[in-house]
This record gives C-alpha cells, sequence and structure tokens, in this order.
C-alpha cells in the first residue's frame, strides 16, 4: 500500500468535481496517483496525460475559452518548468488556471533529489504574483478548491494550491 | 512557396473553422488578408498553440480545429506531437510552416535546416495521417483531405524565409482573445 491517503485524495477529486471541473491535465507523481486514477475512472472527466507540464498551460487555456473548466495537477517541479507559459499565456491573454501543485521538498521530505525545488517554490509562486494557499488539513479542502477556482474565474489569472504533506501523506514521521 | 499565398490560398476554408496560430510572420499574414472572430493568434509562450488546439478539440468534439504552427514553434514541444497523438483529436488539422529559421529574430536557421523532418517526427510520435509538401497545389490538396479525412493530421509545408513587414497589428491581445472566446462560447 502506498503511504498516499486515498481517503484526501478523493476529497481533493470530489472538490474539483463539485467546482465544475471537467478536464484534468496531469504529469504522474507520487502524491497524485490516486487523483489521475480517479480522473482516469471518471467518465466525466477528460484527462489528458502530459509530456511536460507545460503543456497543461496551453490545453487549459483552450479549454477555458472553450468554455470548459480545466485544472492541472502537477509537482512543483512541474510548475517550475511550466513558468515560461503561464507568464506567456494565461497571463498575457489574462485567462484562469487552477494549479494543484504537489508540495515536495518540505518538511519532513526524505528524497534529497526534492528538497531544492521546494525552497523556491513559493518565492517563484509569490514573483509571478500568482495568488495560492495550502491543502494541508482535509477539513478545508473542499472550501479553498472553490474559492481558488472563484479567484482564477474573476481575476481570469492563475491561482495555486499547495498540496501539502500533511494532507497527502499517510505514513508516520521518521528521521 | 510563400507562407503567404498558401494562407491565401486555403482562406476560404477557414470561415466556420476554429483557427489558431503561432506568433509573428504566421499571425501577421493571416490578419493581413482578413482577421475573423474564430481566429485565435498566441503572440508569444512559443510550442503551445497545439497545446491550445488540442484544448478546444477535446472541449469542442462538434467543431474542427486548425492549428497554424512553425518549426521553430514545434521545435519547442515535440513531447507535444505525442500527447497530439495520444489523444487523437479527429476535429484537428496541424499545419506546420516550416521556413527551416526562426524569422522573426533573425533568420537563424533552426534544425530542419540540417535535416531534422517533422513530418518524421509526427508520424512516429503516432500521428495518423503525416505529408510534407512543397508546392501550394500539394498544400492545398493535403489541407483539402485533411479536413475531409476527420483524423489528426499534421501537415508540414515548407515555405521560404520570407514575412511580412511588420508583425505587430492593430488587434489586441486582450481583443483578440475575448472576441475568440464569445465566438468559441456563442
Amino acid at each position: 500500500m502506498s503511504p498516499v491517503s486515498t481517503a484526501n485524495s478523493r476529497a481533493i477529486y470530489d472538490a474539483l468535481k463539485a467546482a465544475g471541473i471537467r478536464l484534468v491535465s496531469a504529469l504522474p507523481e507520487t502524491w497524485l496517483v490516486h487523483l489521475i486514477r480517479m480522473a482516469d475512472d471518471d467518465p466525466e472527466m477528460i484527462l489528458v496525460r502530459l509530456a511536460k507540464e507545460e503543456e497543461g498551460v496551453g490545453i487549459s487555456a483552450g479549454a477555458h475559452l472553450a468554455g470548459v473548466k480545466s485544472a492541472m495537477l502537477m509537482q512543483n517541479h512541474g510548475f517550475l518548468a511550466s513558468i515560461n507559459g503561464i507568464v506567456s499565456c494565461s497571463q498575457l491573454y489574462r485567462i484562469p488556471l487552477l494549479m494543484l501543485i504537489s508540495y515536495r521538498g518540505e518538511f519532513g521530505e526524505r528524497d534529497p533529489w526534492q528538497t531544492e525545488g521546494g525552497g523556491v517554490t513559493e518565492d517563484l509562486l509569490r514573483a509571478l504574483r500568482i495568488p495560492f494557499s495550502y491543502l494541508d488539513d482535509v477539513s478545508h479542502v473542499a472550501a479553498r478548491i472553490a474559492k481558488a477556482q472563484t479567484l482564477a474565474l474573476s481575476s481570469n489569472k492563475p491561482v495555486g494550491l499547495l498540496l501539502c504533506r500533511d494532507l497527502m501523506w499517510e505514513e508516520a514521521p521518521r528521521v | 512557396m510563400k507562407r503567404l499565398d498558401a494562407l491565401t490560398a486555403i482562406y476560404a476554408h477557414l470561415e466556420d473553422r476554429i483557427v489558431v496560430t503561432i506568433m509573428g510572420a504566421v499571425a501577421a499574414e493571416l490578419q493581413s488578408i482578413g482577421h475573423r472572430p474564430n481566429f485565435f493568434y498566441l503572440q508569444h509562450a512559443m510550442g503551445l498553440a497545439s497545446s491550445m488546439g488540442l484544448g478546444i478539440a477535446l472541449s469542442r468534439p462538434d467543431r474542427q480545429v486548425v492549428v497554424f504552427d512553425g518549426d521553430g514553434s514545434v521545435l519547442m514541444n515535440l513531447g507535444g506531437l505525442t500527447t497530439l497523438a495520444r489523444y487523437r483529436p479527429r476535429n484537428l488539422v496541424h499545419v506546420v510552416f516550416d521556413n527551416e529559421s526562426l524569422l522573426s529574430v533573425g533568420g537563424f536557421p533552426t534544425a530542419t535546416a540540417t535535416g531534422s523532418d517533422l513530418a518524421g517526427i509526427a508520424k512516429a510520435a503516432g500521428v495518423p495521417r503525416t505529408a510534407t509538401v512543397e508546392t501550394i497545389d500539394a498544400f492545398t490538396r493535403a489541407f483539402d483531405e485533411a479536413l475531409a479525412a476527420k483524423d489528426l493530421s499534421t501537415i508540414v509545408a515548407k515555405v521560404e524565409a520570407v514575412g511580412p513587414a511588420a508583425y505587430v497589428t492593430d488587434l489586441s491581445l486582450l481583443e483578440n482573445r475575448f472576441q475568440f472566446q464569445r465566438y468559441l462560447r456563442g
């Protein structure tokens, strides 16, 4: 059994559905496995598996202009890889973009290769003036996803939700 | 073949189709022939015009989508060809104008100038219909066949490295964006 929380992944997925999301683009990452499977198993959801995350910025832009609500699921390194698209497509053209970003490299990270990206993620979101919040407890998942989507649509801009270890990972902390 | 002549030759077919172009000469030349509310020009974000086309094609399977791409842009998002092929939107025609250069920024050669074959790459990525064309007649024929085939097609049109006198037009980016959205949702 993967220590990735199935129940909390379900809460996130249900909130995306409740927010009207009908298209999800994703690149696999450990914390996203259940979310991607849920999207794949859902006949009402269009799942686009990407080769590189920046493609998802373009796909979501096209979907939005065509009237379909979408979200991107990616690791923070995928967010790093998407920045030009975010700036020169979503922001330049004022297109909403709901990004769910798994926040690897924060407290508790054991994979050495994830530790550098974690340290720059929030600074980059701020530098890009992308409003963001944290999903770190299941009690606020539904409300925060709904509010993030509301702001993305009213501002016509990208917004970020950082999927945190406390929400996504059920294994007890160890050193 | 000149890109402007190629665009002019198929312009009538674009009237009731959704069109997404890359930046630079393609956008300026299509506007010089005549802007329509169903045309969107992605004036930056190189590589993402085909991804936008995929997003639209998946969202609106009832409509045909035409993407006008370029060699420099495709080379920035080769992985996107595999994503296009994977989802195989049968309502998407992907035209790549290949002038073997980055024309608007000094004309420096791209890798297609030294033999990289974009139609071959698209075919190997899994795009079901691919072609490389070098004349207006061959281009219009390939384009007509792609529209009629109702399947994902990538047409690489070899064009001369000549462009318009000016790249900036009087259509603002946001005006284009909201007009296009209104058209798509209308």
